[in-house]
């Protein structure tokens, strides 16, 4: 009876500091709202509705959810190895680069290989730059959160150099882009919906990952490196190369996130699918506490604040902003009470 | 004139030892009883020590004389009269103070700065003429002597330790509790803060209550003793009249074997010592600020022998040991282990049988957020019956790890019996009985050990005592690096001095002149004290 009882505790618990954060978040939200003169209550109404409240909003909610599932994998699993990366953005960047490159140089072959050579492409690109920071950290030293964020403007100004310079479709006039792909290369929806493939895309990756982690050799390794590096060199671990392995892992799934918003949204690299989905996976991985099968659940929450912007936007004439306002609040709200969470326990 | 000078001058009157006294003292934590209805007397100006093993409530006790967890029940006696000590705050107005087992000291700051920032009603702008000349006329009126202007993190263990005294005695307490003080110094160090303290108490000035495991500080000191066991009084008296046997049987309940007489070594057993298993050849590492710390040090570890490394803490034995754990990369020199270039790999560790018990176990050897199956399987979870898979995708059975922590928790006696605990709930001898249980119970042929029974009670050291004695026997090489001597005196074969990252001084067991040792360990701490 106890043991049940301990056990339904054990699993409810991790729960509590999220929804803590979330009434916490909902609060401040309101409150600036509030300070603003707009209803509050019919903001946090609609905010809902426009995330979940129709059929529409639900595709809205799940098409932004799927590039979220893959960026938050890229905290994830470099969390996992005690590594705190926040550079998935530009991850994705180069990921969409280096995928918007395959056809081009593919003229002529089926669609198939075409794609997933498109996904290898955007996975080793995203991982290798994310690995970049594991190795920096792992040889020199270098706090991997400052490097991967300061990686991901490197990045994103080379994803910018090349779309206006060299990769540039003469015939993209006022919106530089990359040539468009070939229809037949185009990703598109799930039978019957208007959500793309790349949501299966990601919920799989977050299922592989969860296997990876935590039924694996490799994923119990990259655990005791996290855990207590000191043990995993004791060990004998290889904890540089687990280090670099876990980073590219994450990097890559950033960077198959890029090769989606290519193929299945926008049809060529520009400038308008940096749309902060590296950054909202960061919010994502940490509502989650970094566990891949939270994270599917957590893009759909935070695509779902991201989808209710229009309806804010047309309703009550808010600014598109105000829902970045809103995940900044969960953030902070999310970063405090973990804080708390552990403290609490120190002191038993 | 501040509020500390005047208490100060006024307590000239009453300058004296407290008495301290504790009526059926009861503290709970949760469905824990870790105090049971526990009396004990403390007689003005004596030195009393209390006895127990881990977990046996000592620290719960003195933690509800300073107010810093209030009991439940019970009533405590400052001089004769009942006095509620609700909070620390009360314990200081009754000028009770306590030293705790680590260092609270700022280490960038000098003495004197230290001993001003325990009065904690510092004006905006420090007199620092008149405030040093205060902190000397302080000083000369204590046995202790320090200089004022050195730096903290200068000081050698024990000085730190005389300057954790010193802050009590500054706040002007009455009653002093040593949380296990000595459990850092090295055993001069010990006996010249003991006697300071101990003459404190034969002038009445002083009160001086000390937790400690060691007999010997008990009958050199003490002047009377309690013994606390699971909670409750286990006994207690004057120190002349209980033997050390008595006291020990008290602690654990039972007789147990309280000799420090070497054991059997592999010389009285007439066997030699077998071929070199590990090999230091002209090691250089630098510690974590980047200063050398082993400098070219040469040793040799045979099969069938464990070879002790005696050393003042600080002088490179924890980098030694790091390097050979993998821990800490060398800049020079090698290792070689049955011949072969080591590199602390997984595959050397498994080949050669290399496997160690490293100091605070937690930090070193475990993986704090995971199980205790888990941590019992760090060093096998890739291999059958641990995984299985094809090449390189491999699957945990987590079952098959489940299954083997079950019999280690039932063979060793790790508390509480949950092979899904995450072991950073486990109290620290239980982690180091998870630990043992993994480092001892393969073929070990090299066994790394730094300071196995650091902080445990009397029966846990007893018992890994036996587990290095017995895979000693069984043809185990043992490299065992501890800061007590007599630990080292009664388990190794030869006993090598470090001092300065370099071996200084050799000898075989049997053959150890205690003082001359001490001389070498001392030696290398003189010269550090230095610069």
């Amino acid at each position: 009876m106890d043991a049940a009882m301990n056990r339904a505790m054990r699993a409810v618990a991790p729960l509590a500091p999220f929804t803590a954060a979330a009434l916490a978040a909902a609060l401040l939200f309101a409150a600036f709202l509030a300070a603003q003169g707009f209803e509050a209550p019919e903001a946090l109404g609609l905010v809902v509705e426009g995330a979940f409240g129709s059929a529409f909003a639900w595709q809205n909610t799940l098409a932004r959810a799927a590039p979220l599932m893959l960026t938050a994998l890229c905290v994830a699993l470099p969390a996992r190895a005690g590594l705190v990366i926040i550079g998935g953005e530009g991850a994705l960047a180069l990921g969409a680069l280096a995928a918007a490159m395959v056809p081009s140089l593919t003229a002529g072959w089926p669609a198939l290989p075409v794609q997933l050579l498109m996904a290898l492409a955007g996975f080793v690109a995203g991982g290798a730059w994310i690995a970049a920071s594991a190795w920096l950290r792992h040889v020199r030293g270098i706090n991997e959160t400052i490097s991967s964020l300061l990686l991901s403007y490197i990045g994103i100004a080379l994803f910018n150099f090349l779309v206006e310079g060299v990769l540039r479709d003469p015939a993209s006039l006022n919106k530089p882009s990359t040539p468009p792909l070939p229809d037949a290369v185009l990703i598109g929806p799930l039978p019957g919906l208007e959500v793309h493939w790349g949501l299966v895309w990601g919920v799989l990756a977050c299922a592989a990952a969860w296997f990876l982690l935590r039924r694996t050799v490799f994923g119990f390794s990259v655990g005791v490196v996290g855990g207590n590096p000191r043990a995993a060199l004791m060990a004998g671990l290889p904890v540089g190369a687990l280090l670099i392995a876990a980073c590219f892992l994450g990097g890559g799934a950033a960077g198959v996130a890029g090769m989606l918003e290519v193929a299945a949204v926008h049809g060529s690299a520009n400038a308008s699918l940096l749309a902060g989905y590296g950054y909202a996976g960061i919010l994502v991985s940490f509502a989650a506490r970094h566990n891949p099968l939270g994270i599917v659940a957590g893009a759909i929450l935070v695509g779902g604040i991201g989808a209710s912007g229009s309806l804010l936007q047309r309703r009550l004439d808010l600014p598109d902003a105000a829902v970045l306002v809103l995940q900044g609040a969960l953030f902070v709200a999310l970063l405090a009470f973990e804080t708390l969470n552990r403290k609490g326990a120190r002191r038993v | 004139m501040d509020a500390l000078t005047h208490t100060l001058l006024a307590a000239d009157v009453q300058n004296r030892g407290a008495a301290v006294e504790a009526y059926r003292v009861t503290k709970r934590f949760g469905a824990l009883t870790a105090l049971d209805e526990v009396s004990l007397k403390v007689e003005p100006g004596s030195f009393h020590c209390l006895l127990g093993e881990n977990g046996a409530g000592k620290s719960t006790l003195v933690k509800c004389l300073v107010g810093y967890h209030p009991p439940e029940e019970g009533s405590f006696l400052v001089d004769g009269r009942e006095q509620a000590i609700r909070s620390p705050r009360d314990a200081q107005r009754l000028r009770i103070g306590m030293v705790y087992q680590h260092f609270t000291l700022a280490p960038g700051m000098t003495v004197a700065e230290n001993l001003l920032l325990a009065r904690g009603d510092l004006p905006l702008r420090i007199d620092w003429r008149r405030e040093k000349a205060a902190l000397a006329a302080f000083l000369d009126s204590t046995p202790f002597r320090l200089d004022l202007n050195a730096r903290v993190a200068d000081l050698a263990a024990g000085e730190k330790q005389k300057l954790e005294i010193l802050k009590q005695l500054y706040l002007g307490q009455r009653l002093l509790i040593l949380d296990e003080p000595t459990s850092v110094l090295t055993p001069a160090e010990a006996d010249e803060v003991l006697g300071l303290l101990h003459g404190m108490t034969r002038d009445g000035r002083l009160t001086v209550m000390m937790i400690t495991h060691k007999f010997r500080e008990v009958s050199a000191y003490g002047d009377s003793v309690t013994v606390l066991r699971r909670g409750k009084l286990a006994g207690s008296g004057k120190v002349g009249e209980l033997t050390t046997q008595d006291m020990a049987e008290m602690m654990v309940g039972s007789a147990v074997s309280v000799a420090t007489a070497p054991r059997r070594r592999a010389a009285d057993a007439g066997r030699t010592a077998g071929d070199i298993r590990l090999a230091v050849d002209g090691l250089c590492a630098d510690n974590d600020r980047g200063m050398p710390a082993v400098r070219e040090l040469d040793l040799v570890v045979r099969a069938g022998e464990i070879v002790g490394i005696a050393g003042v803490a600080g002088n490179g034995q924890k980098e030694l040991v790091e390097v050979l754990l993998g821990q800490r990369s060398a800049r020079g020199g090698a290792v070689h282990v049955d011949g072969e270039s080591y590199g602390a790999t997984r595959a050397e560790l498994r080949r050669h049988g290399v496997f160690s018990l490293p100091e605070e176990p937690l930090r070193n050897a475990c993986v704090p957020n995971m199980s205790v199956a888990e941590n019992m399987g760090l060093r096998d979870f890739d291999i059958a019956p641990f995984s299985g898979g094809w090449l390189s995708l491999r699957f945990l059975r987590r079952g098959a790890l489940t299954r083997r922590a079950k019999e280690w928790i039932e063979a060793f006696g790790v508390r509480p019996p949950d092979p899904s605990a995450a072991i950073e709930n486990l109290s620290g001898g239980n982690v180091q009985r998870a630990v043992l249980a993994r480092e001892l119970s393969g073929a070990v042929r090299l066994l790394i050990v730094a300071n196995p029974v650091f902080g445990l009670d009397f029966a846990a050291t007893e018992a890994i005592h036996r587990r290095l004695d017995q895979a000693r026997n069984d043809g185990a090489a043992i490299l065992l690096v501890s800061e007590d001597l007599d630990e080292l005196l009664e388990l190794s074969d030869r006993i090598l001095v470090m001092s300065e990252g370099r071996i200084a001084h050799q000898a075989l067991a049997g053959y150890v002149d205690v003082a001359e040792v001490g001389r070498h360990m001392a030696g290398g701490a003189g010269h550090g004290a230095g610069h």
